[in-house]
Order: C-alpha cells, then structure tokens, then sequence
C-alpha cells in the first residue's frame, strides 16, 4: 500500500506542528496562520486518503506496525476503516473551522493556544485510526491534556470547577479501561485490534462500556457535560461535542461491540434502555435550557443517545445510520457552537432571557443558523432526518416499541430547536441586542458556511457516508467479523 | 601478613571514579582561589558523573549474569551496572542544577558566604553517589549496611548545607534521627538473620535456609521484616515515611531532586535483588508484605498530598504514593515485576529531578518556599520552564505524554501476571485521587492570574528572570529522558531485560 504514510502523517503532522509551535518564537499572525496551514493541510491529506481507499474491499487500509513495547505485545499498529475515515474526515473539517475561529477572535496567547489546538486534532485523529488497545487508550487519555489547558486557561469564569469535572468523570472511566486493556492484553497475549480475540468477560466488556458512556456520554454519566461545554471556549466546545465524543460512541463499536459479542448480546437491553433515557431526558433539558449553548450541548447529548442506540440495535440499519449520525451532528454541532460563539462576541451573553429579534438587519446570521437549526432539527430530507431513519428503522427490527420511545426524542427536537431558533431570531428584541452588533463577517461566514455545505451535499447523498462505511452494505456481517 | 582476597578492580571503577573526583573537589576546597571554586567543583562533579556512566556502560557491556567479585562480597553484573548508569545520571543533572541552586538563595541567606562550601557540597555529592554505587551492587548484609551509612550520611549533611537557614538545618537533623533509627532497626535485622542462618552472603542465606528447613524460624522471619522496614525507610514508603515531607521541604531543593531520584533508585534496585536472592524460599511472605506496604504508600501518599499547598511538600507526598506503585512491582516477585520498576525509576527519576530543578528555579526567583499561590502565572512567564512541568507533573500522574504512562502500565501488568488484579484497581484508584494534587499544579501555573498572588518580596535581581542556562540544560535533560521513555520502550526494556537476568 503505497498510501500508507497519510495514516501516519494525519496523526503526527499536528502533533509536530504543534511541538514547533510552541518552540519558535513567532508573532500572533505568523502562529495562527501556521496553525491554519497545517489543519488545511490535514485536510488535504485526508482527502487524499479518502480518494484511495477501496470500499468495495473493506477491512483495514493504509495499514502501518512498529514495534513499540515488544515484550508485552504492544505495537505502534493504525489503520483505516471505512467508518474511521470517515470521523476522521469529520475531525480535519472540524479542528480546521475551530482554529479558523480562534483565529478570527484572536486568542490571547497564540503559540500556547494554536499548539493546543493542534496537538488536540492529532490525537483525536490517532484515536480513530489506532488498531492496538494500549496505543488507543493513549490517545484516548492524551485528548484530555490538551483539553483540560484549553478549558481551564481560556474558558469563561467558572473554569477551574469545570475542567476539575471534566478530568476527574473522564478519567474514572478511563482507569477503569486501563485496567480492562490489560487483562484483555494479558489473557490474549496481545493489544492487537485486528489480530485479538473476541472475549465472553462481562467485567471487560463494562470496563470499557463504562469509560466510553462516560465520554458519550449518556445518561447518568454525563455530570461533567454542562459545565465544561458551557465554560469552554465555543470553537473548544465545538470540538468536544462534534468531534471528541464521537470518539465514545466510535469507540463502542470498534472496541465493546465487535471484541465482546456475547456480553454486549446479554446487555443489549439495558444499554438501549440507558440510551433511550439519555435521548428523552436530554431532550427535554434542551428544551427547557436558558441559554444557546445549553439547548446544543443537551441536544449533542441526546444524539449520543440516539448513536448508541443504533449501535446497540445490532442491525445493519442501525449501524450504517449511527455512522452517518456521529458524522452528520459532528458537523452541524460544530457549526452550531461556533455560531453561538459569534453571538456571545456581540451580546456578551447566550442566555435566551437577553437575546431576540437577531434577524432583523442581520441576513447572514439568521440564515445559518436557520439552515443549521433545520438540519439539525432532523426536517425530512436533511442527513439527520436521514441517520435517524436509518437508526430508527434498525431499532424497528428489534421490536416497534423500541422505535417508538425513539421517535419521540425526534420530535422533542423539533420543539428545542425550533425554541431556539425563535429565541434568538425572532420575536422582541433583546436587552444585550444592540444596533452595534454586527451580522457575521466574511471570515466567520468562511468558517460556517463551508461545514453547512458539506451537510447540505450529505442531504443529497446521505449514502455516500452510510454507504461507503462498511463493506458490502452489511455492516452486522462486518462488524461479526471483527473487520477483518 | 593479613590475607587479603583478589579484587577486581574494574568491578569498582565507577565507584573508585566518583570517589577519585570527590577527593579532587574536596581538594578545590582549599587550592583553589574562592572565585574560581564553585566552576571547579562543578566542573570536577560534572566530570565524574560523566566518568562513572562511561564506566558502568563498560561495566554493563562487559560483565556475566550474576557474577560476584572481591570475596563474593559485590555483584559485577548488569543489574548493578544499570543502576548505577541511572544513580551517575541522576548526579550528573543534580550537579548542573547545583552550580545556580546552592546554596539556595533564600531570605536570611548570607550572601558573603555563597561560596564558603560548595567544593565540599560537590564532595559529598560525588560521594554520595559512590556509595550508592557501591549499595546496589553489595552482595552481603555487610557491605550492604556499609554502603547504606555511606551515603546515608553524605546525605545527612547534604540536607543541611543551608546550615545558616533554619529549615535547612532542621531536616538534616531529622534526618539523620530518624536515618539512623532505620539503619538500626536494618542492623538489628541482619544480626537475627544472621543468627539465624550463620551467613551474610545473599546467596549463602538462601542455602542455609534450604539446608537448615528454617523456612519459618521466628528469628529469621523478624529479622527479615525488621529489614523490610529498613529498606522501605530508605524508599520513602508508608508507614515508614515520616521523615520524608520535612526533610524533602527543608533540603536545599538540589539535594531534595538528588535524594527523591537516587535513593529510591538504589534503595528499591537493592530490595529486589535482596528479597529475589536472599529470601527467595520466603518469598509467599514478602510479596504480601511488600503488596501491604505498596498499599498503605499509596493510601497515605495520595491523601496526605490532595492536603498540600507547599510545593516540595506536595511532591514529598507523591514520591511516597510513587513508592507505592513501584512497590506493586516489587511485591510481585516476577521477573515483568522486576522490570516494571526499573522503568518505574527511570521515567520517576526524570519526572522528581526536573520538577525540582523547576522549583528551584521558582524559589530563587521568590525567595521563599514555592507554593500553590505563588505558582501563579509562571507557565507563562517562564515557558519552557512551565511547559517542562507540565510535562513532568503529567508523567507523574501516568497520562500518556511522559515515560511515567508505560512504567505504571508495567507495573499493572505485572500485578496482573501475578494475579492480583485488586493491587491493580488499587493501582487504579490512587492515580485517579492523584490527579486532582498534580492538575493543582498545572492550574496553579497557567489558570490562576498572575494578580492574585500575593509575593512576600519580588525577584531577588528584579526585572527578567535569572539567566540559568545550566538549570535550563537539566530540565532539557530530563525533558527528553522522560518523553524518550514513552516513545523509546522497546530499547530500554531490552537493556533491562539483560539485567534481569542476573537475579
């Protein structure tokens, strides 16, 4: 495989951007332009990667294996699959509109900010393409470092409550899988993805469940959520909502699913059930939120809900839909906060008790967030609608019930954001909404507009994602087969 | 005539080196003019670390599994070569973090008197170190508590060389009480075993028990654990650690990065080879025991720590808890157990010596103990600096950006093998309660605003910070040891793995 470099360089490219960063001493311009080069870049190298990949073969591509701790049976071992590239694509589109926006507002202290930014996007990046447990934990735990500076330094001023939060629930979880890794390395013999066995231990497979629901998260492990997506920084906010917990749900299906097929047959109620909960409760704490960025961050919740779900239906449907809806609500949760960010910038508040009647005079605004909040609100003929009926008729084979109590989170989402979208829009105008706030800008526009492009064209063509993730249109045969 | 065994002198060259250079610095006392002194010193330790890691390398490459030199008195082999490469290493960067950092410069210090000691403080070093050298490669109860005093008593003085600073004082008198109430209680269990089993050779022990079918004689077994608690004294491990946050606190900071890295290296490298060789036939005890005092490391170490605002406090409690995770390996018996402590001690060594070569640097800059409060502000006013501790305070805590990830990953895999899967959720849970102190530091340097701390004094120059290009060099050195050891396992594992065999 002549391609298998892009793997490599998707993964470590920001990582060494970043080291440079953070040791030369550039001005503010220079930093940030760099940093922007090099998420386009990754870009570029994504799309590289993605006009190579065969998918009609499936199985794992761009193959690449170093030994990194030999004696334990550890190695430096990625690879892409149909799905992973795929949240990868989602990732590079993401991190580049993120920077792009910290860019824009002129982040204080940019060499420490845009290294972070940086060294963020690569290990979410390493995340989705390690095929070795040990080495996928270490990206999985090497998130949060980043993360924690980049809540704690340039978040709002609850802060250090939150990032406390965040690190010590996703690190609960995250022991706990530590601890799983190595009994399933230990017993098998190997940290190998692809090569390992499948396990029957319940223990195993709760051990990894537990840390995954946690960075979903859903339903009752989702106390860090509020605080750290409302005192983030928005574009930071952005990332961990559209990007960083969709590495959870990811990880479900390469990791819990397919290595414990007999555990995850025997909780396949309870985590449906847990699912399910998290998307009707969720829902109605977005709906009755104060603020923008509380309606989003509840919805994002509610949809890792809804992901889990179709992963835990164990159809084909429900898998090819959850795949197409952790791409489809990564983007527009992305745009969503960053459109919040822009208008925290001009009313110093997101709290819907102070905003209202934005459209007036501000065209661009109100159409992308209208057009954001409409996809996003799953109206037929959107990608959302598109992943919730694939999930939803996955879950329909299982039993009716089951996509019945589904159903009725989708139409509570049609009340939260609909609620939204006249709270900010529409009706009198608000206290902190003066004549000097301004529509958005050209630059903001370029960072927005192109994330709601590429879901209009999944509007189109929700096949090309659901589709092209798994070989041969059968993901439960895949999935079965551990991707081999 | 006396008879006198045949001594194999390459055996001991690097100690004979470090001890050669420690008679020239003590030398530089009194030849060479003040001015000139401390670059002496400095220069003669720097030298001699260099010197005695050429020649444990040479030690390493040239030496058999196991083989004892000089009476059967002192192990030549690799295990204690390795140990001695890291014990040089950890000197070496002591000694450049010393050339700024002693004394330190803290209020009531006189600075007429800057220069009266340093040749003698780089003595005792250089000495310090070769009796360390010597500790880990002893293979009899004698020798062994030879080497112990040896050092022990270099450091006495070492942590009370700020003798006109209270503090200072203070720890070296409290350690040497408390240090000589362990060596005893270490002494006391040699002559039981001793009187037990009639050998002081390791290896000797182990016969005779077999022999003599003393596998549970009384006295054998109270002086065994009665030398547990020696060793465990010297390893800073529950519930033999309360000398540990005073001593660590009121030691000039240079010589508390020497003894929280070369100690536990020589300490812990000593027990496993002691308890592997000596106590082998004993071993369904001494795992419990040493699993019990991980343990209690790690329950003590991590409360005790989530309670401090002073920094060199704060640390002091966590070398106790770090103790506790290498212990996990120890207790374990295993050669994968073996070999999780030794990378334990190299990635902890890197991590202790640079986090307090930060501190020192703060310190100076303050003039007072560092604290929580006055760390504000000072990843962004010193960013490599800042970005080292980070890093370090990150490897400590096991995340995946420091050698301190693999080492605890080593550590649980060899609880594990042995299975002990509860000392591994033990393992678990400690480093979980462990993050909260060391993200406290991270949020103290970057998160806090700079206005909020309250300084006693300014910086003692005032303006930009000191120029401490050789303190930047020893972060620079540990910086790249500590990441190295996340990415570069294979290498080291391998060389370590040699080692192991010679147990």
């Amino acid at each position: 495989m002549s391609s298998a470099w892009t793997t490599t360089v998707l993964i470590w490219l920001p990582i060494a951007a970043a080291v440079v960063i953070w040791f030369l001493p550039l001005t503010r311009y220079a930093t940030g332009s760099l940093a922007l080069l090099v998420s386009l870049v990754e870009v570029g190298v994504w799309i590289e990667q993605a006009s190579r990949f065969d998918f009609q073969k499936g199985g794992l591509q761009f193959e690449q294996q170093h030994t990194w701790i030999k004696d334990l049976h550890a190695s430096y071992h990625v690879g892409v699959y149909g799905f992973s590239l795929w949240l990868v694509g989602l990732t590079t589109v993401a991190a580049a509109a993120a920077l792009g926006y910290g860019f824009w507002v002129g982040r204080e202290r940019p060499r420490a900010y845009f290294g972070l930014m940086l060294f963020l996007t690569g290990v979410t990046v390493g995340v989705f393409y390690a095929q070795d447990l040990l080495l996928f934990y270490a990206f999985f735990e090497a998130m949060l470092i980043p993360l924690y500076v980049l809540v704690g330094v340039w978040g709002g001023p609850g802060r250090l409550n939150a990032t406390l939060k965040l690190l010590l629930y996703t690190m609960t979880g995250s022991l706990l899988m530590l601890a799983a890794v190595i009994v399933y390395g230990l017993k098998f013999n190997t940290f190998d993805l692809v090569a390992g066995p499948t396990s029957d231990s319940r223990w195993l497979f709760l051990g990894f469940m537990f840390a995954f629901l946690i960075k979903a998260p859903l339903f009752p492990f989702h106390g860090w959520l509020p605080d750290s997506y409302r005192e983030a920084p928005p574009e930071v906010t952005a990332l961990l909502s559209g990007v960083i917990a969709k590495t959870g749900t990811y990880a479900m299906l390469r990791i819990a699913i397919t290595k414990f097929p007999e555990p995850t047959h025997f909780y396949r109620n309870a985590i449906m059930a847990i699912a399910v909960a998290t998307l009707i409760y969720a829902s109605i704490l977005a709906f009755r939120a104060p603020d923008f960025r509380g309606v989003v961050l509840y919805s994002s919740m509610a949809q890792a809900g809804l992901i889990t779900f179709g992963l835990f239906s164990g159809t084909n449907l429900g898998y090819a839909g959850a795949v197409l809806q952790m791409v489809a609500h990564g983007l527009v949760s992305v745009a969503l906060f960053l459109i919040a960010g822009t208008i925290e910038r001009r009313t110093t508040s997101d709290q819907f008790a102070f905003l209202g009647g934005m459209a007036k005079g501000r065209p661009g605004l109100s159409t992308v967030l209208m057009v954001a909040g409409v996809i996003s609100l799953a109206v037929p003929g959107s990608v959302m609608f598109a992943g919730e009926f694939l999930i939803l008729a996955g879950a329909y084979q299982l039993g009716w019930w089951w996509a019945v109590l589904g159903a009725v989170g989708i139409v509570l989402a049609a009340m939260y954001m609909l609620r939204l979208i006249s709270a900010v829009l529409h009706g009198r105008r608000g206290q902190l909404v003066t004549d000097e706030a301004m529509d958005l800008r050209p630059g903001e526009l370029a960072l927005v507009v192109p994330l709601l492009g590429i879901l209009l064209a999944l509007s189109l063509w929700p096949a090309a994602v659901s589709g092209h993730s798994f070989p041969n249109d059968s993901p439960a045969a895949a999935v079965k087969a551990g991707f081999k | 005539m006396i008879h006198t065994p045949h001594v194999d002198w390459f055996a001991i060259s690097t100690i004979l080196v470090l001890l050669g250079a420690s008679a020239i610095a003590l030398l530089s006392a009194v030849l060479v003019p003040r001015r000139a002194r401390r670059a002496t010193a400095a220069a003669v330790a720097a030298a001699g670390f260099a010197g005695g890691i050429v020649t444990s390398v040479w030690i390493y490459v040239d030496s058999n599994p196991g083989e004892r030199v000089i009476a059967n008195g002192f192990y030549r082999d690799r295990w204690t070569a390795l140990a001695q490469v890291i014990i040089c290493a950890i000197g070496f960067v002591t000694a450049l973090i010393s050339v700024e950092h002693i004394p330190s410069r803290r209020r009531g210090a006189d600075p007429a008197r800057r220069d009266d000691h340093i040749a003698e403080y780089f003595a005792l070093l250089l000495a310090c170190a070769a009796g360390m050298a010597f500790f880990v490669g002893s293979a009899n109860l004698i020798v062994m508590f030879l080497a112990l005093e040896w050092f022990s008593i270099a450091l006495y003085i070492m942590c009370a060389i700020d003798y006109d600073l209270e503090g200072s004082l203070e720890a070296g008198l409290k350690y040497l009480i408390i240090g000589a109430f362990g060596s005893a209680t270490l002494l006391f269990g040699m002559a039981l075993v001793y009187g037990a089993t009639g050998a002081v050779g390791f290896i000797e022990i182990s016969v005779k028990v077999f022999d003599l079918q003393i596998q549970n004689d009384v006295l054998l077994l109270l002086g065994l654990a009665m030398i547990i608690a020696g060793l465990a004294f010297k390893a800073s491990a529950a519930p033999f650690h309360m000398w540990t946050p005073d001593v660590y606190e009121g030691a000039p900071t240079p010589v508390t990065a020497y003894m929280s890295a070369a100690t536990k290296v020589a300490a812990l490298v000593l027990t496993i080879r002691l308890m592997n060789v000596a106590f082998n036939y004993e071993a369904h005890l001494w795992t419990w025991v040493w699993a019990g005092i991980a343990v209690a490391s790690l329950v003590i170490g991590n409360l005790a720590a989530l309670g401090q605002r002073n920094l060199k406090r704060m640390l002091a409690y966590s070398s106790v808890a770090q103790a506790g995770f290498m212990l996990i390996g120890v207790s374990t018996a295993t050669g994968l157990g073996a070999q999780g402590v030794m990378y334990y001690l190299v990635a902890y060594s890197a991590a202790s010596v640079g986090a307090f070569a930060v501190i020192a640097a703060r310190e100076r800059e303050l003039g007072e103990a560092v604290t929580l409060d006055n760390l504000a502000g000072f990843g962004w006013e010193r960013p490599f600096l800042g970005l080292a501790m980070w890093l370090f305070v990150f490897s400590f805590a096991g995340l995946p950006v420091g050698g301190g990830f693999v080492a605890k990953f080593y550590v649980f895999s060899a609880a594990y093998a042995h299975g002990w899967t509860w000392l591994v959720i033990v393992g678990v849970a400690a480093t979980l309660v462990s993050l909260y102190y060391y993200l406290a530091i991270v949020r103290a340097m970057y998160m806090r605003p700079t206005e909020e701390r309250e300084l006693g004094v300014v910086a003692v120059a005032g303006g930009s910070p000191a120029r401490e290009s050789l303190l930047h060099g020893a972060v620079a050195i540990a910086l790249v040891v500590s990441v190295g050891t996340l990415f570069a396992v294979s290498p080291l594992i391998d060389v370590i793995r040699h080692a192991i065999y010679a147990i």
